[in-house]
């Protein structure tokens, strides 16, 4: 690897840590941001000449701080204002600074920082923008394009997002013990929400949204390292690294979504898979099951089949009859219904899935599925009228077009159904 | 004489590594091995899962306890490994407590899946 290239990487990695303790120092999310580009600068300077030094994250907050103050100290001059009071810990002597950048504060810091991202009077989409911004240190540009609008739409949400966060008044201290499993639960609901946003903006090997999902991964193997003992946090990374295991496999040649039984098994990133494997396997242990350990278990199953045929779908059913009774959901509901309709056939499946049409009208999974199921059942006009309203509700081109081939075979059986009626064989 | 080369490097380095970054590091690696493999004298080659798939079987007195992660505390230091087949954590924990029941001193046994094993083809 080349210098540079060793660089971006210290720079990436220690960008959370870094991030956290300017903000811990300034208290302002741009002024924090500003001081840490600063460091980076002097980082590609100074790094290739004298080496990497032994802590990145260290160097850059120790580097980030002064430039900050330097500014701090500039602007007060220019504009007169007592700006000491933007500054939490100006008093801090060098020896000082070096204890502070132990363990348990960096802990603090990084978890301060993805908990100021993920407060709730953002809008999720607002969340996982400025995580992308501030945690990741991804370009407006970059976030812009994974959620498909204009750089100058993006540019607005983050200056509102940082806006709301200012207003706010958020405390800065160290968490205490009930903060800390509050905060976690929300932190860990902005990574899925950041990967979400990749896997399902994923048409094809566009770049840009499997970025989202490896960063969302990388997110929440920090947050282990932060928490190692959490359980529901390795069933976050598990199912994080399941999901995206089968990356490969979710669309055919012409960008068309293919659906989990139907994927060809080998393209599954089999490391990943391990991996998580094993993140559950530990989660179990535990005995305090969740929603996250118990999707993970559910992509476990499916991974675990070397064919789609040898699917444990009675472990499936299983698996989400907990999940409906931990958190239920219509979309659990329709969930369980595949699980159904392979243990017990369509019939079954879509006396479950009929019942929720009113509450998933907006939801193109339900159109999708009781599609399928009509048509398995050969009350093809109905499937078409569910087809038809899953393709209005298709978020992507890849939805869209798997709806548009299940239309296309309609249509073949319906041709064949015509010939035989005119050429009686 | 044997040598145990053990790799240590940054987690949060090494855990933002895109696929391409990941896969070109492993095909130099690769590269620098083959050399030794060909002249005979490299033995196993090992990559484990990163530390948050680690749990720690630790011996104090009289007792034994499982925890998350590899933390052992840092004045202990790695003194060997055992390449294991086992079916789930439990059997892995299982033979850990053996050995801790056989080894006299306190310590800690971490167990890491492994995530790449090559044999490798040293004479014995």
């Amino acid at each position: 690897m080349t210098d540079t290239a060793w660089i971006d990487l210290a720079l990436t990695s220690a960008r959370p840590q870094a991030m956290g303790a300017l903000l811990r120092y300034f208290r302002n999310l741009d002024f924090a941001e500003e001081a840490f580009q600063e460091a980076c600068i002097r980082a590609l300077k100074t790094w290739p000449k004298n080496g990497p030094p032994r802590d990145p994250a260290a160097w850059l907050i120790f580097v980030g701080r002064n430039s900050g103050i330097d500014k701090v100290r500039r602007q007060a001059r220019e504009t007169a204002l007592p700006p000491e009071e933007q500054l939490s810990d100006l008093g801090d002597r060098e020896e000082e600074l070096a204890e502070r950048l132990d363990g348990s504060h960096y802990r603090d810091d990084i978890l301060r920082l993805l908990f100021v991202c993920s407060n709730p009077v953002l809008p999720a989409t607002q969340q996982i923008a400025l995580a992308l911004r501030i945690v990741s240190g991804l370009t407006v540009r970059q976030i812009a394009r994974a959620f498909l609008v204009s750089e100058a739409a993006m540019e607005q949400r983050i200056t509102r997002a940082k806006a709301r966060v200012a207003a706010a008044g958020i405390p800065f201290e160290t968490p205490d013990a009930a903060d800390r499993a509050e905060r976690l639960a929300a932190v860990a609901t902005m990574i899925y929400l950041v990967f979400n946003e990749g896997y399902s903006a994923m048409n094809g090997p566009d770049g840009v949204s499997a970025d989202l999902c490896d960063e969302a991964i990388r997110l929440s193997r920090l947050l282990l390292r932060l928490f190692p003992a959490e359980p529901e946090i390795m069933g976050l990374t598990a199912l994080l690294l399941l999901q995206h295991s089968r990356g490969r496999a979710r669309f055919d040649a012409d960008g068309s979504l293919v659906l989990l039984e139907d994927q060809d098994r080998r393209l599954w990133n089999r490391q990943m898979i391990a991996e998580a494997l094993a993140m559950i396997d530990k989660a179990m242990r535990h005995r305090r099951p969740g929603p996250y350990q118990i999707q993970a278990a559910i992509a476990a199953v499916h991974a675990r089949a070397e064919r789609p045929e040898l699917t444990d779908w009675e472990e499936i059913d299983l698996l989400y009859q907990a999940l409906e009774r931990l958190q239920p959901s219509p979309v659990i509901t329709l969930n369980r219904a595949v699980a159904v309709s392979k243990r017990e056939g369509a019939e079954a499946a879509l006396t479950m899935v009929e019942p929720l049409a009113e509450r998933l009208s907006g939801y193109f999974y339900f159109h999708g599925l009781h599609g399928a199921l009509l048509k398995q059942l050969g009350r093809n006009r109905e499937a078409r009228v569910a087809f038809d309203r899953a393709i209005a509700l298709a978020t992507n081109a890849a939805e869209a077009a798997y709806i548009r081939k299940q239309l296309d075979h309609l249509a073949d059986d319906a041709a064949t159904a015509c010939l035989r009626k005119s050429f009686p064989i | 004489m044997l040598y145990a080369v053990l790799c240590y490097n940054d987690e949060n380095v090494t855990s933002a590594w895109s696929k391409e970054e990941d896969d070109r590091v492993m095909r130099d690696l690769t590269a620098v091995q083959s050399k030794y493999v060909d002249a005979g004298k490299l033995g196993p080659v090992a990559r484990l899962l990163p530390t948050t798939a680690a749990t720690t079987l630790r011996h104090t007195t009289g007792e034994t306890i499982v925890m998350d992660g590899p933390f052992a505390e840092t004045k202990e230091q790695l003194l060997g490994f055992y390449l294991i087949e086992c079916e789930s954590l439990d059997e892995a924990l299982t033979f850990a407590r053996d050995l801790s029941s056989a080894n006299p001193s306190a310590g800690s046994y971490e167990i890491r899946p492994l995530a790449l094993y090559k044999p490798g083809e040293l004479p014995s």
